[in-house]
């Protein structure tokens, strides 16, 4: 397949903030990335770091109550070639979007389906919304769908409710009912977190295989550092709602720029062992300190006051996403004097 | 079928619900049936039987008409029913309706909730009172004053139960799917409140019940010609000392299918109760 030269979805400067009961919080600032058609990029980051906020931003789906002020574009390449800003369009338009050509899977299975409907209910719903078939039509596409996800006797579970299906199954559910309408961008919002280990795996092979099949582009947010490095093409790591490094897969695990990203790949177990010595059984490594008050944010690197390359500089301003080699970008002043450092 | 058979064993674990709920049956359909073939004037008056003791003739005895009182009950429950069913079904659709809005949109929420508050502050019977004295006094006005007292009932659980639905992550999941904003309250929403709502409906039907009683005891209900139960004690008031059988049976009658409603209420209750639910 060619790869078009628009990316399906080219965000550029989103920020969002809240109000609160102290004042408007800026949970997001300066978030950059694109998607090419057919690709992952993986967005990582710990609890609180922007990732969810981000992916709801793009789907307009920030609850009324907060306030949300979103900035920044977000241009998208609609199934027809036409190319529209997610955060400038009506709400009618971008309902007719959500679901059809833009899908979201959530954290929680348990929660995510309407307990009182039925699965086939559900999926035929948004089928019959966007593509408008008829009731019956749509209880069949329904059942196609739930053969796509690999569910075993379809036709049954077409009928059940939510409550009779395991964890596992129901995220199956929620794939098959954000893949209904065959939609251009998915957004998998920590899809597997809830699952234990074996259905993880099983769930992301199978978004895998459904991206390969259909060609979407998949933004894959994540806390869990082994799922990207396994599914990802491309990964932007988020502290503090900013996207703090961008790079290719391979090579940030490879080569970690910012000393954040360094610290993150530490904490891994497996990598604790590789760079230790065999004989005393590893400590864990841990980032020291704690994630910044978006209330009280440090003038310069939201980093800096964790950070073991801190110096006086990097408490004067927020560095810029410096550009580096291979299409790289790093948001760390000292980005260049680290080779030395990580020797 | 399996589903309504294991709905049914819960529901009747309980024996007295069993009880309760073949006391409603028999009453209904006493109610609904028993008229369409007896051919017996209710209403029928024979002066030469006044205030009779109950007797194999007059089960219930008669009343100062000489009317006999177990037709009179059996023909009054048609009333009395009705004007419960009629009440609940109307409160249920607008406490729902005004529950729903306040309980999902933040703006409609306290200028719906303080008019409910300010409607429950008065006590239930003299709200009444003073509906059916503004709207006058028929049958069709009792229903309506009565559906008015008991809306905000409705309205209050329905708003505490959409307030906790809407934050369910299906309601989220349901927009980014395209759901709109009224397919949301009326497709995801409404389907999840009908466990609180239907526990309502028979409560109300109960206190419709009785509160019809009452206003036609007081003498601003249904008008006196139209036997349900409340007017019935209260036209036989004055002979309660010398024919104490015109009281007691229709109060037995009214006990009768209030306790039953209630104790089925329980019931349903208990069943919908997602703490006592055992997994299918």
């Amino acid at each position: 397949m060619n790869e078009p030269i628009t990316p399906r979805l080219s965000v550029r400067g989103l920020s969002t903030s809240f109000m609160t009961d102290r004042g408007r919080v800026t949970s997001v600032s300066d978030v950059s990335f694109d998607i090419p058609s057919g690709g992952t990029l993986a967005l990582v980051g710990e609890s609180g770091s922007g990732k969810s906020v981000t992916s709801l931003g793009l789907m307009g789906l920030h609850a009324k109550g907060s306030q949300a002020i979103v900035g920044g574009e977000a241009w998208f390449v609609k199934r027809n070639g036409e190319r529209v800003n997610l955060l400038a369009l009506a709400e009618a338009d971008k309902r007719r979007l959500r679901g059809n050509e833009l899908a979201m899977i959530f954290q929680e299975p348990m929660t995510s389906l309407n307990p009182v409907l039925t699965v086939g209910e559900q999926i035929a719903e948004s089928v019959r919304l966007h593509l408008g078939m008829d009731r019956r039509d749509a209880l069949q596409h329904a059942k196609k769908m739930l053969d796509l996800v690999e569910i075993p006797a379809a036709e049954r579970r077409l009928h059940e409710y939510p409550h009779q299906l395991s964890g596992g199954m129901r995220q199956r559910v929620m794939i098959a009912l954000a893949m209904a309408c065959n939609p251009t961008l998915l957004i998998a919002d920590e899809p597997t977190t809830a699952l234990d280990v074996t259905i993880q795996a099983q769930i992301l092979a199978l978004i895998q295989r459904l991206q390969k099949e259909t060609g979407m582009s998949v933004l894959f947010i994540t806390h869990n550092l082994g799922v990207v490095a396994q599914y990802a093409d491309r990964v932007a790591v988020m502290y503090a709602g900013r996207i703090v490094e961008t790079a290719a897969v391979g090579p940030l695990f490879a080569a970690p720029q910012h000393p954040y990203t360094r610290g993150l790949l530490a904490c891994l177990p497996g990598m604790a062992v590789r760079g230790s010595v065999a004989k005393s059984r590893p400590r864990l490594t841990a980032i020291s300190g704690q994630v910044c008050s978006p209330f009280e944010p440090p003038p310069g690197c939201a980093f800096a006051p964790r950070c073991a390359l801190h110096i006086a500089a990097c408490d004067t301003a927020m560095p810029p996403l410096a550009a580096l080699a291979d299409g790289r970008q790093a948001r760390c002043i000292r980005v260049n004097e680290k080779i030395e450092m990580t020797a | 079928m399996d589903q309504l058979a294991y709905v049914l064993k819960r529901l009747f674990s309980r024996r007295i619900v069993l009880v309760a709920a073949a006391v409603l049956v028999a009453v209904t359909a006493l109610a609904v049936f028993f008229p369409m073939f007896s051919g017996v004037d209710p209403n029928a008056i024979s002066v030469m039987e006044r205030l009779k003791a109950p007797s194999s003739e007059h089960w219930a005895g008669t009343d100062e008409l000489g009317r006999d009182l177990s037709m009179r009950i059996v023909y009054g429950s048609r009333y009395s029913i009705m004007i419960g069913i009629a009440t609940a079904f109307f409160s249920v659709i607008a406490g729902t309706a005004l529950g729903l809005l306040a309980g999902f949109f933040k703006k409609l929420d306290a200028p719906i909730m303080r008019v409910i508050d300010a409607m429950m502050s008065f006590p239930d019977i003299l709200l009444g009172i003073s509906l059916v004295s503004i709207l006058g006094a028929s049958l069709w006005n009792v229903v309506l004053a009565l559906a008015i007292v008991y809306t905000p009932r409705v309205a209050r659980v329905v708003r505490a139960s959409t307030l906790v639905i809407r934050e369910l992550l299906f309601v989220d999941a349901a927009r980014a799917l395209g759901v709109s904003t009224p397919r949301i309250l009326y497709a995801h929403i409404l389907p999840n409140l009908m466990s609180p709502v239907l526990v309502q409906l028979t409560f109300i039907f109960a206190y419709a019940i009785l509160a019809e009683a009452g206003l036609s005891f007081l003498g601003v209900g249904v008008p006196p010609e139209i036997p349900t139960w409340g007017t019935m004690i209260a036209s036989s008031l004055q002979y309660a000392d010398r024919a104490f059988w015109t009281i007691v049976f229709p109060g037995i009658a009214i006990i009768l299918t209030a306790l039953s409603l209630q104790i089925v209420g329980d019931g349903v209750r208990d069943l919908l109760d997602p703490k006592l639910r055992k997994s299918a």
